[in-house]
């Protein structure tokens, strides 16, 4: 099945498939004891938006699909948040969700290209994604694939904005007239020795992406509704490269978590914090 | 009759250029990239008749690192160039991430290595580069000997799809394969047999140990000598038969003595058969500057150097 774009999308589904994947999130950090939940949890809507709002052109069923839009992982830390979609979204077997971090599995703490087969590219090491990005847009361009086919979704951290080489990519991407380029900014304030604002201040944020040229769109990143409509926008521009700046909150979900995000950055909850973090994400609790 | 003339000098930089409009001309789906040094690297040739396939990025060496690596994920084969102190240099990490583990069909094409850059002085002389690269699984490291072997590398890293990385020097050098170069990956290839010592070069040594053969040879000393292009994979095996036929080994290279040639050589013999060994490199020191052929007498990347390190170890047989 070729999920297409622009489909009709009801917003309860899309809330509900926001709830399986904050369950798999805290889930299988509680499995391997470690890993980022805060990070994922923030990037939740995102990626159901993605996946499952009929943003992203993706075949499951043909991960290689030429012709398919590529979703890349530049927190390349924040794999909890793309296994669970890729479970959900038919990728593979969700039994596989709690072998994440063991000896062996393809569920690799950072992303690792094509483990499982939907993850775009290797990550980890922050400040890539966008440069990548700019190469398969350079190539999809040389092949002439038509604009609205071959499209790449960026999701990107607020602290690995810290990076110098995203400015090259984001400086690049303009330059060479690459419109196929959407970056989405998790701007969960929080990165991993504390407030963003005191280790290393970004904003302006949007106003920085515009002066490099790109199109920019802020959105309140917890609103699945909104995040989908801003990527859909995104989608159909073909003016510039764009980038949605999602605001969210790091944890968020999960109260423990979300009001100690320095604090949950990188490690897993334990038996009973699973337990309360589980009750809460049914509750729908923010 | 007809007279033959010995083709001029030429530096192994010069050969990327033509070898890029060739690989283009015969339909390989090349893309080539440069982060500001084309007219240096030779690069931009590719931009005289295959405009689109050809990228400047600026002077920024990681984001045209990653830049490749997504171009090679979309199944083209990507040359991406610049001088060898700033590709690892600026962006190892890249490569480590990008290139190195994600296995991209990237050639890596790192011009300027090496203390002959001369004049720029000890921040553009790369003499570490090896030995990054050498570390990483999976990356092809090769250094040719001139310009003839430089075209033939290039050409044939179009023919896999894994990432190479391929040391290119500033200097005209004389050309030691005047009838073609045999490169073949992975493989030694013997410019002379001798019985009393192995004498193992890369890139710009290998004509200096040429030489140096002729003055053993002269002193009564029967030198074998290998043209070792390929520093990783190591041909293991040329190197264990040369320890047993000829019980001595000298290693020269443009590099630090830590992390290159000699140091992959010296692994293998200790691991397989203990040999005595003497090295002819960069004593782990950085570089300054100055004219290049008075950079190399003054770090001893000579023949002269060369022959006195045969005797050294001869001596310890």
């Amino acid at each position: 099945m070729t999920t297409t774009h622009a489909s009709a999308v009801d917003i309860d589904v899309l809330i509900e498939v926001c709830k399986r994947i904050r369950r798999h999130i805290v889930e299988m950090t509680h499995s391997a004891q470690s890993g980022h939940p805060g990070g994922s949890l923030s990037a939740t809507e995102i990626f159901a938006a993605l996946y499952f709002g009929g943003v992203v052109r993706h075949d499951p069923s043909n991960p290689q699909w030429e012709r398919r839009d590529r979703v890349i992982l530049s927190k390349g830390h924040a794999t909890p948040v793309v296994y669970a979609t890729l479970a959900e979204a038919g990728y593979f077997d969700a039994e596989l969700i709690p072998s994440f971090r063991s000896l062996g599995t393809e569920l690799q703490g950072h992303v690792v290209r094509n483990k499982p087969a939907g993850v775009e590219m290797s990550g980890g090491a922050l400040g890539m994604g966008l440069s990548f990005a700019v190469g398969v847009a350079l190539g999809h361009d040389l092949d002439d694939l038509p604009e609205d086919e071959g499209q790449i979704f960026v999701v990107v951290g607020d602290g690995e904005l810290n990076e110098g080489q995203n400015w090259e990519a984001i400086m690049s991407a303009s330059h060479f007239g690459l419109h196929r380029i959407t970056a989405i900014l998790d701007r969960n304030h929080f990165q991993n020795d504390g407030p963003g604002d005191e280790i290393m201040r970004i904003d302006p944020v949007g106003d920085k992406w515009a002066a490099f040229g790109w199109g920019v769109q802020y959105v309140d990143g917890h609103d699945v509704a909104a995040v989908r409509n801003a990527l859909l926008t995104a989608r159909a521009r073909s003016d510039a490269p764009q980038v949605v700046i999602c605001e969210t909150v790091k944890g968020r979900g999960v109260s423990f978590m979300a009001e100690n995000p320095a604090g949950w950055h990188g490690k897993g909850p334990s038996d009973d914090q699973l337990a309360q973090a589980l009750d809460e994400i049914e509750a729908g609790l923010t | 009759m007809t007279t033959t003339t010995a083709p001029p000098p030429a530096a192994t930089r010069e050969a990327y250029g033509p070898a890029l409009v060739k690989l283009a001309e015969a339909g390989y789906d090349i893309v080539a990239l440069d982060a500001d040094l084309s007219a240096s690297t030779g690069g931009n040739k590719l931009a005289g008749s295959f405009p689109d396939r050809w990228f400047t990025v600026g002077a920024a060496e990681a984001n045209m690192i990653s830049i490749a690596a997504g171009l090679a994920s979309t199944g083209k084969t990507v040359y991406a160039a610049s001088f060898a102190v700033f590709m690892p240099g600026h962006c190892f990490d890249q490569i480590r991430v990008h290139i190195a583990q994600q296995r991209m069909n990237v050639k890596l094409i790192a011009s300027h290595g090496g203390i002959s850059v001369g004049e720029d002085g000890a921040s553009a002389q790369a003499i570490e580069d090896l030995a990054l690269m050498t570390s990483l699984p999976g990356m092809n490291v090769v250094v040719p000997c001139d310009a003839v072997e430089a075209d033939a590398m290039i050409c044939r890293a179009a023919e896999d799809n894994e990432p190479w990385y391929i040391r290119l020097g500033r200097p005209k050098l004389p050309v030691v394969y005047t009838e073609g170069a045999p490169f073949e990956l992975g493989k030694a290839h013997q410019l002379r047999d001798g019985d009393d010592i192995t004498l193992i070069a890369c890139g710009l040594m290998v004509e200096p140990t040429l030489r140096a053969a002729d003055v053993l040879a002269a002193e009564g000393v029967s030198a074998r000598v290998l043209n070792m292009a390929t520093i990783k994979p190591l041909d293991e095996a040329a190197v264990i038969q040369a320890a047993a036929d000829t019980g001595a080994v000298v290693c020269a290279e443009e590099h630090n003595v830590i992390g290159g040639l000699g140091s992959a050589v010296a692994r293998t013999l200790a691991l397989h058969r203990p040999t005595p060994m003497e090295q002819v490199g960069i004593d782990d020191t950085f570089g300054q500057s100055g004219p290049w052929q008075a950079l190399l007498d003054e770090y001893g990347l000579t023949a002269e150097s060369v022959v006195d390190a045969a005797n050294r170890a001869i001596a310890r047989k």
